[in-house]
């Protein structure tokens, strides 16, 4: 397969940056999008040129490290999968790929496709944890949950952090990353119970670095690779209402 | 409850309770307007009712309020989402993410705020205000004959009212989103109820047009 690649290079985060486009030729239907990047890379590099900086690591899926936003989506056409499991047999031979960084205030680009996420390890840091006391391994099954609830918290904590949902929010919101942390850890009595304080902490620090509102369109849940749904937001909103009426 | 409207969840709760409150006066507005479709004193009574009531009296300013925080939110929170992402991108393709509506909601209620202030000078202005300062308010029902025979005023109030239907299809369910009261089974349950609630208000809003236009009425 061949294809026109637009893809966008910044040199670092201060200065300006803008599309360029490279042709690739004979590339295997098989070979992931980021394989795709590597073969580029190494041409780039063997032509003298800077090599186009993105994100990875695990390439399984699962680290949320890698992020692009390919034809106009985040991680590219493919539905509930992340760049480094998106294969090049989902495009069309001869097609023009546009390939963008994640725009938002709250995650500036640092070098051509890669951008700051540090903002999610802050929002983390502000509460998304349970504070245990240290001591010998409690029996498991000791506190009983509900199988409901497991599996919500579960479905919840599949959250890989990548920023998807930031990235394809209309308003650059951080909502549904904020409440799949905060219900993964509310539907389980070890997290319950510093519930409300967690909600409260880890909203403002949301709010503090610039993230947008939630006009609940549905886009981050449509886009989020582990198909992490909305009912999560209501429950946020939930747990930090009541969490504020009752200050 | 300290700074919790500095929040922005805290913010979208004042949008929803508000917007919540503004669905509830149009399906009272709408059951008023159908008494014009019975008769001529089916109309007439209700609106001596309205001009008079000292309950409606009092609602009067809180409905007037209930649009202006509405209003005055949706600025201040479009103004804090366009902040947050000041580069766009250059192809986006998300179309069949999200509801068309859901994306426009400020454009939207914008379009309904024009026709409204156009709406309020035809209708209200020389209705219910006449009778707060004590002037003479002009006899409803004819008010009603001559403005919709005017086929232009019929498509705009129509337009408006199609505008209005987007506007509730996504504010209404999304109204219980933000307040919290939903889960995985009642997102589709209440985007259905909010299709019906806009298929509702509108049809109704649109019969009213309809009905004058085409001469429907005995005087």
């Amino acid at each position: 397969m061949k294809f026109k690649l637009k893809i966008w290079r910044q040199k670092n985060a201060k200065t300006k940056g803008q599309f360029e486009t490279y042709n690739i030729e004979n590339v295997s239907p098989d070979t992931s999008f980021l394989e795709m990047l590597d073969i580029l890379n190494d041409k780039l590099i063997k032509e003298g040129k800077a090599p186009v900086s993105f994100d990875h690591d695990c390439r399984e899926g699962i680290c949320g490290m890698c992020s692009l936003y390919i034809n106009g989506r985040a991680h590219g056409p493919d539905d509930e999968v992340t760049t480094c499991q998106l294969h090049m047999r989902k495009f069309k031979d001869g097609d023009t790929i546009t390939v963008e960084p994640w725009r938002s205030a709250a995650f500036p680009v640092i070098k051509d496709l890669v951008v700051d996420r540090y903002a999610f390890d802050k929002i983390l840091q502000a509460g998304g944890f349970i504070s245990v006391n240290t001591g010998g391994v409690p029996d498991g099954n000791t506190i009983p949950v509900s199988k409901e609830n497991a599996d919500e918290s579960m479905d919840a904590a599949a959250c890989i952090g990548c920023g998807a949902c930031v990235a394809t929010c209309k308003n650059g919101s951080a909502m549904l990353f904020v409440a799949a942390r905060v219900s993964s850890l509310a539907k389980l009595p070890q997290g319950k119970i510093e519930g409300a304080k967690r909600a409260k902490a880890m909203v403002a620090k949301m709010d503090e670095l610039g993230f947008g509102g939630c006009t609940n369109t549905q886009a981050c849940e449509a886009e989020c690779p582990k198909a992490i749904s909305i009912s999560h937001i209501a429950r946020l909103n939930r747990e930090f209402l009541c969490a504020k009426i009752q200050e | 409850m300290s700074n919790i409207f500095c929040s922005t969840i805290g913010k979208k709760l004042i949008m929803s309770i508000s917007g919540l409150f503004l669905v509830t006066f149009l399906l009272l507005h709408l059951s008023l307007n159908l008494t014009a479709l019975v008769s001529k004193e089916a109309y007439k009574t209700v609106c001596d009712f309205m001009d008079t009531n000292i309950f409606i009296q009092i609602m009067v300013p809180v409905l007037a309020l209930g649009f202006a925080v509405h209003i005055l939110y949706s600025i201040i929170i479009t103004l804090r989402n366009m902040k947050a992402r000041p580069i766009g991108y250059s192809v986006s393709n998300r179309t069949e993410a999200s509801s068309w509506a859901s994306k426009n909601m400020f454009v939207l209620g914008a379009i309904v705020l024009c026709f409204l202030a156009l709406h309020l000078s035809h209708f209200w202005a020389k209705m219910q205000l006449q009778h707060f300062i004590g002037g003479h308010g002009k006899e409803a029902y004819s008010l009603l004959i001559e403005l919709f025979k005017n086929w232009y005023y019929c498509v705009l109030y129509i337009v408006w009212v199609i505008a209005l239907y987007f506007h509730i299809s996504h504010g209404f369910w999304s109204a219980f989103q933000t307040i919290g009261a939903n889960n995985s089974k009642w997102i589709p349950r209440l985007q259905c109820a909010a299709k019906i609630y806009a298929i509702i208000v509108s049809l109704g809003f649109i019969s009213i047009p309809v009905y004058f236009f085409f001469g429907l009425y005995t005087v």
